[in-house]
């Protein structure tokens, strides 16, 4: 009898393995398909976390940079978008940012570009941004997570990063990616 | 102005196209770090060209990476320290070679196991064709009782 079940377990054991791993599998499948398992996300890493430290300049004439500092005494949210004036997506949202600034107040900071350059594009129809500071070597991006132009993160007060986006802002964008987690924000207080 | 021809043709073949790691301006001083620093490199992906090391791309974010890579070398860092200094920004897609985890030891793990599952299955299987089970006590008490009945008719 015992040798019986002895044999079985054996049997068994490889199964179950092999069944936990197709299950495993099945999951990690499931979670790429409805976008909660990314194995390319190259961004994952700052989510929920303060802001990295970094002090930039402003643009001339635009009023002063900031600074981790200045995002961490934030009382409200607020938009950071990574931009420069040599991005063509770049030039693409700043209409609908625009729009998204009238909702949510947006900062920039100016990636990799000459200064003058970025104060003529931020200026030209109209700046979306509240405040506007310059990342001339791309290092502040670096520590950020950037990869490329436009790429916008939300920060809760406090100075926590909720979201990380990687395309051009669109109205669409907010009310499906940003809104939910200012709500969600708001919920948890 | 008779060598101006043989300058221009001379200037042309020292030309080198700017490939990615070859401009002699980012690299270390020191030929060890050097050494160092392409070794790390070619372990971190180019985030912006996604199948390239950094060490091979020629994209802008590839040669700030890359001089930042050194700098963290001639700064004495380990390799570690490097990398993790990079997970932490761009997460575990940055490494090449992806690092033992749940995950990663369950797709080395898979063949083995699946391996095993058939074998284990098809010794079953033999063992089962060829052996027939002992009988139990209850199975031999009624082959007694049988033949037992059959030798009083």
């Amino acid at each position: 009898m015992s040798e019986l079940t002895r044999r079985r377990l054996m049997t068994a054991l490889p199964i179950i393995g092999a069944g936990a791993l197709g299950v495993g599998f099945w999951k990690m499948l499931g979670g790429m398909g409805s976008g909660n398992f990314d194995p390319h996300a190259v961004n994952a890493p700052i989510l929920n976390r303060p802001v990295p430290d970094f002090s930039l300049p402003g643009l001339p004439g635009m009023g002063d940079g900031f600074g981790s500092d200045t995002l961490k005494a934030l009382t409200q949210p607020v938009l950071l978008n990574f931009f420069a004036s040599w991005c063509i997506p770049c030039v693409a949202e700043m209409p609908e940012l625009r729009e998204i600034g009238k909702r949510i107040p947006i900062w920039g900071i100016a990636y990799k570009d000459k200064p003058e350059d970025s104060v003529r594009f931020v200026q030209r129809d109209g700046s979306p941004y509240q405040r506007v500071a310059s990342d001339r070597s791309g290092l502040t991006a670096i520590d950020w997570g950037v990869t490329g132009v436009p790429e916008s993160f939300l920060i809760l007060p406090g100075g926590r990063i909720a979201w990380h986006g990687t395309a051009a802002l669109s109205m669409d964008t907010l009310h499906t990616e940003i809104q939910p987690r200012l709500s969600a924000a708001e919920a948890g207080k | 102005m008779k060598r101006a021809p043989a300058l221009a043709l001379g200037l042309v073949l020292i030309a080198t196209p700017a490939f990615a790691v070859d401009d002699p301006s980012e690299m270390l001083p020191n030929k060890q770090q050097e050494q160092r620093a392409e070794a790390i490199g070619a372990q971190l992906r180019c985030l912006v060209c996604q199948n390239e090391s950094i060490e091979d791309s020629s994209a802008d974010l590839a040669r700030d990476l890359r001089h930042v890579v050194r700098e963290h070398v001639a700064r004495g860092e380990s390799d570690r320290q490097i990398m993790a200094w990079m997970t932490a920004r761009y997460g575990e897609f940055v490494r090449l070679k992806p690092r033992l985890s749940v995950g990663t030891v369950m797709l080395w793990a898979m063949p083995v196991l699946a391996l095993l599952a058939g074998l284990a299955a098809a010794a079953t299987m033999l063992r089962r064709r060829h052996e027939a089970p002992p009988l139990s006590e209850e199975e031999r008490r009624r082959v007694a009782e049988l033949s037992n009945a059959t030798g009083q008719d």
